[in-house]
């Protein structure tokens, strides 16, 4: 025989798994073939990950997080340590799935994690001969120590041993959702609890959600072999499937429960769902938990439970001999199905007397049960091959598999979600739900009833529960229970501590915390729960401790000589299990992540040669290519047609809100710093409001339309901040006045059309309309009919030069657009966009978003003099508050370049000319843009102080570009001091 | 979480905006001096427990209205 062949043999003698011949909810006839670290094997239908891996002999499939430790599966289920793999390839990778949960597809590529170059040789295990390094707190104290530079010694290490799939940096192809559902209960979980719930809440005809994290309903049902369970189960699902009133969800984790009965579902790897629940019924079942002794970590080590699963559900039973170790009568079920598939069982009881009926079946099935007993040490090269127990007896027994049961811990997790601390229960030796949020009930094992019968029972009576709280009367026809014997007690006794020496025995597998690990986080003072796990890092692994938390807590509690109760529990915190991002953020990724807004133009600008850019929500045309192909050239021409001729600009995206009522007047003369009482209809007036603390809330301009109608414009920025102010100071503070405010943002239009040829252009577009000096001054305003509906006339600038602004219904402004650029040809009118928009305002000296940031007040914006001095405003009051009077305020300035080689950048900062250029200056420069007029880079900034030092030379620093320019401190009205071209 | 709107009944927080301390007297309009606006606008409790605050069906009819709701368990006392 070659060595090789001898190898193979002598593995196959370890441990390991067949398929029995009959039995299992697997499909024979339905081979399914897939790869796993580049082999191709099949498995069947039915198969998850992990069975199938179990039943190609695969049992060493992950190393340890810190150790590189060989690890198999330890379960059969979502609370999986060792079992995480790679899915998938290039873009649509998916790192850390769960074996244990992953349904099995065809053509999966399924991959190792944290071993290279495989789990069963693994170059980096040499960690566990660093193993006193990696001890509890490591990761605090190698930042001080042992020895100089210790972190760079370390850092290699830690890199490399951060055992978990990586994620994939590529855009992926999958798509993934979100819904929002509503139901009249919430049921989750599908083991007989969950059923028995679901079916009453569905014949009282409420709304029910039935969710069941397994790819099938069930729960431990799922993991019997007996048919009179298996009857009732698919009985029950049936008519569950019947009524239409109940969704079924598989592969449906209820990820977190927030406030009022809000669910995160996550369904699959690409869907979430939030519902929205009236009532709740947890049947959450509970997780077994591991018993801690000497190499309990081997492959081959897995939980009591799992081993029926594997056994019932996938028709895998140990190749020929068990060893069962539990300290309760759960495990026995799993001992008598595996003796009955013909497995050699042995019984290490922790327990001094066990059950008389259990013992008789067990002499009956030739099992051997050893009492006062338990786990010595699991012996073993890579995987176990024999067990030593403790005790009297200590023999040592060869086996393929050790299956242990320290007992049952309630899934209360969800329950816990609304801070809701869980209790000690000292009659199941674990953690109950301490109570119930309103609207919630529990049911069957995760409020410590482990009995079937038990189970249903309180399926029913959560549901009808349930039923009252919505005020529908239950179900006349009461279901009834599986017809199997009455639920025997669980009679657990704790077994918290191993009997021997255990030096590599591991709570936490995943994270790879030892028995010692705790100890000596005890010894160093990390004595609380919470402390005790970020020292030692238990439970923070992707299985959130499901199997570990509360052997520790055990276990620290007796270190501290305090009741379990006591030492109290760790927060539990969604989500619940690994989910991906992608169903997090859903379809809201890349433009979706937030609404885009186009203007009711944005069809013209695209079909005209706008090049568009973000501002906030919005899409703006930024400038038109016939003015260039680069913004920095394109703005300028673009300046300079409305300084010499007349173009056409887009402001449909400035707020528009209509104001009505009697009292209208007044209240725009309440939220104004300046008189509103008296403008007089067919005028615009320009006004600033402020918020209650004196700070500028926004600027605009409000056109009387008639005695009791306003039109009022806000800047885009602050349109809806604007909206809901009026809208909470006509509610909530001032009802007595009679007025209705209405958003018009959307529903209406808006065109500037600027330039010194501004009144030829409409002349020429509306002969008809007399838009005369005399007819409509500067700040005038004429509503005119025109093809068929109102548009008004104001004569606004932005701009600086003779301008007006005309607004119409949105779906009426591309053909007022178009209709004046037709009009108009012979002045050569053209489109200007946002960035020339922005550079004429600067020039005119016009305060915008950048400047309103909502730090300012009014002095600051050089606008004090607006405020009334005989009426009251909004923000009157605290607008002369100390802070605010301050005269080394940061406050409104122009700036010129004096450096023609140079450029001036936004948001450099200012400096005196003798300052240090360190820090943050004397303040900063918010709005640059090069002068058409003045043929230099201007500025409008915020300088402390402001314009009393108007004409002194100053520095502006761009530190990110190691730029220092010289300017100088001017007015901030570059041209037309006068504002003859306003008026002309 | 859920709340009540009085026009449109109970919907999700997403479709709303917070408005603050409904508890306090905001000074009329016209009236009040530095202080009294001071004390009105700077000066919030931040109580656990109980607490009137203003919130703006902002997504929905636009109705401002009074919540009290507990601070730590997000329980509605009224509206």
């Amino acid at each position: 025989m070659d060595r090789a062949k001898r190898e193979t043999d002598k593995r196959n003698l370890m441990t390991g798994f067949r398929r029995t011949s009959t039995g299992g909810r697997i499909n024979r006839a339905k081979p399914v073939s897939f790869t796993y670290n580049g082999k191709s094997f099949t498995a069947l239908e039915g198969d998850t990950i992990a069975s199938a891996l179990l039943a190609n002999d695969q049992t060493v499939i992950a190393r340890s997080f810190k150790y590189h430790r060989p690890r198999g599966f330890l379960s059969a289920g979502l609370e999986e340590t060792n079992g995480l793999f790679t899915l998938g390839e290039g873009a649509n990778t998916i790192p850390n799935a769960i074996g244990t949960t992953t349904t099995l597809t065809n053509g999966l590529r399924i991959k190792s994690q944290n071993a290279w170059p495989s789990p069963t040789f693994d170059v980096m295990a040499i960690n566990s001969l660093a193993a006193p390094f990696f001890t509890a707190g490591f990761y605090y104290k190698t930042f001080m120590g042992p020895f100089k530079r210790s972190w760079m010694w370390y850092e290699p290490f830690i890199r490399k041993a951060a055992g978990l799939g990586a994620a994939t940096t590529n855009k992926g192809t999958e798509r993934y959702d979100s819904t929002n559902s509503f139901c009249d209960v919430l049921v989750i979980g599908s083991g007989p609890a969950g059923l028995a719930a679901a079916l009453t809440a569905g014949r009282g005809s409420a709304r029910v959600i039935l969710a069941e994290q397994d790819s099938d309903i069930g729960g431990s049902l799922l993991s019997s072999k007996l048919d009179v369970l298996e009857q009732w189960r698919t009985s029950t699902a049936a008519e569950i499937a019947s009524l239409k009133n109940i969704r079924t969800l598989t592969n449906a984790t209820v990820q977190g429960l927030y406030d009022h009965n809000q669910a995160v579902i996550s369904i699959g790897e690409n869907r979430l769902e939030i519902v929205q629940a009236k009532t709740i019924v947890h049947a959450t079942g509970a997780y077994e938990r591991p018993l801690v002794f000497n190499n309990n970590d081997k492959p081959g080590v897995m939980l009591a439970g799992a081993l029926r699963t594997y056994l019932n559900r996938y028709a895998l039973a140990p190749k020929r001999r068990a060893v069962i170790v539990t300290n309760n009568d759960s495990a026995y079920d799993a001992a008598f199905d595996l003796a009955e598939a013909d497995v050699a069982v042995t019984i290490a009881e922790t327990r001094s007397s066990p059950a008389g009926d259990l013992l008789a079946r067990a002499a009956q099935l030739g099992i051997a049960v050893f009492p006062n007993s338990g786990i010595a040490d699991v012996l073993g090269g890579q995987q176990l091959s024999a067990v030593k127990l403790s005790g009297r007896h200590a023999v040592t027994i060869e086996c393929d598999v050790l299956g242990m049961s320290g007992g049952w811990n309630p899934a209360v997790h969800l329950t816990s979600h609304g801070g809701i601390k869980p209790k000690y229960d000292d009659a199941i030796a674990s953690f109950v739900p301490g109570t119930f949020a309103e609207g919630q009930f529990g049911a069957g094992a995760v409020i410590g009833h482990f009995g079937l019968k038990a189970s249903t029972h309180d399926g029913i009576a959560a549901a009808e529960a349930a039923l009252q709280t919505l005020g529908i009367k239950p179900p006349k026809q009461k279901l009834d229970a599986p017809a199997t014997r009455e639920d025997r007690s669980y009679a657990i006794e704790a077994a918290w501590q191993p009997q021997e020496q255990a030096p590599k025995a591991f709570l936490d597998f995943q994270n790879d915390v030892t028995l010692k690990d705790l100890k000596q986080a005890h010894q160093e003072g990390y004595l609380s729960v919470e402390h005790l796990k970020r020292y030692t890092t238990l439970g923070m692994g992707t299985d959130q401790g499901k199997t570990s938390n509360i052997n520790a807590l055990a276990i620290m509690a007796a270190m501290r000589g305090m009741p379990i109760a006591e030492a109290g529990t760790t927060t539990f915190r969604p989500p619940f299990a690994p989910l991906t991002i992608g169903a997090i953020a859903g379809r809201t990724v890349g433009k979706h992540f937030r609404p885009t807004r186009r203007s009711p133009l944005h069809a013209w600008h695209e079909q005209n040669g706008g090049v568009f850019i973000e501002a906030g929500l919005w899409q703006r045309a930024w400038y038109y290519n016939w003015a260039g192909n680069r913004s920095e050239a394109a703005y300028i021409k673009e300046m300079e047609l409305v300084r010499s001729g007349v173009g056409i600009a887009d402001v449909s995206t400035l707020g528009k809100i209509d104001v009505q009522g009697p009292d209208a007047a007044e209240f725009l003369n309440r939220v104004y710093v300046n008189g509103f009482a008296k403008l007089p209809i067919g005028k615009a007036r320009y006004g600033v409001m402020l918020n209650d603390d004196g700070i500028v809330l926004d600027d605009g301009t409000t056109s009387r339309i008639s005695d009791t109608q306003y039109y009022m414009t806000t800047t885009t920025a602050q349109a809806g901040e604007v909206m809901s102010w009026l809208e909470y100071l006509l509610q909530c503070h001032w009802p007595e006045l009679n007025v209705h405010v209405a958003s018009l943002t959307d529903e209406w239009g808006g065109m500037a059309v600027s330039g010194p040829k501004s009144r030829e252009a409409l002349q020429l577009a509306f002969p008809h309309i007399d838009v005369s000096n005399e007819a409509l001054p500067y700040m005038g305003v004429k509503d005119v009919e025109f093809g068929g509906t109102t548009i008004r006339f104001m004569r606004l600038s932005f701009s600086g030069e003779l301008a007006y602004e005309v607004h119409c219904p949105a779906n009426f402004a591309i053909a007022l657009w178009d209709h004046i650029m037709h009009a108009a040809t012979s002045l050569d009118i053209k489109p200007y966009g946002l960035e020339a928009l922005a550079s004429l305002r600067i020039e005119k000296g016009h305060v915008a978003g950048l400047e309103l940031d909502h730090r300012n007040s009014l002095d600051d914006l050089g606008l004090g003099k607006m405020a009334s001095k005989e009426k009251s405003y909004v923000g009157k009051e605290l607008r002369f508050r100390e802070n605010l009077q301050a005269p080394e305020r940061w406050s409104l300035v122009g700036l010129e370049l004096l450096e023609s080689d140079k450029k001036l950048r936004g948001g450099a900062i200012l400096f005196a000319a003798t300052d240090e250029i360190k820090g943050h200056g004397r303040g900063y420069i918010t709005s640059v843009t090069w002068s058409t007029e003045l043929n230099k880079f201007i500025a409008l900034g915020l300088y402390n102080g402001g314009l009393k030092h108007e004409g002194k030379e100053i520095i502006a620093a761009f530190p990110l570009k190691n730029e220092q320019v010289r300017l100088k401190i001017v007015s901030p009205h570059f041209i037309d001091k006068e504002g003859s071209r306003l008026h002309a | 979480m859920r709340l009540p709107c009085p026009h449109c009944g109970e919907r999700d927080y997403s479709e709303f905006r917070y408005g603050g301390d409904a508890s306090k007297l905001r000074p009329a309009h016209g009236t009040g001096d530095l202080k009294q606006w001071h004390d009105y606008y700077f000066l919030y409790e931040n109580p656990k427990g109980p607490h009137t605050e203003y919130w703006q069906h902002v997504l929905g009819c636009r109705q401002w209205f009074k919540l009290t709701r507990n601070t730590a368990t997000n329980a509605k006392v009224g509206a």
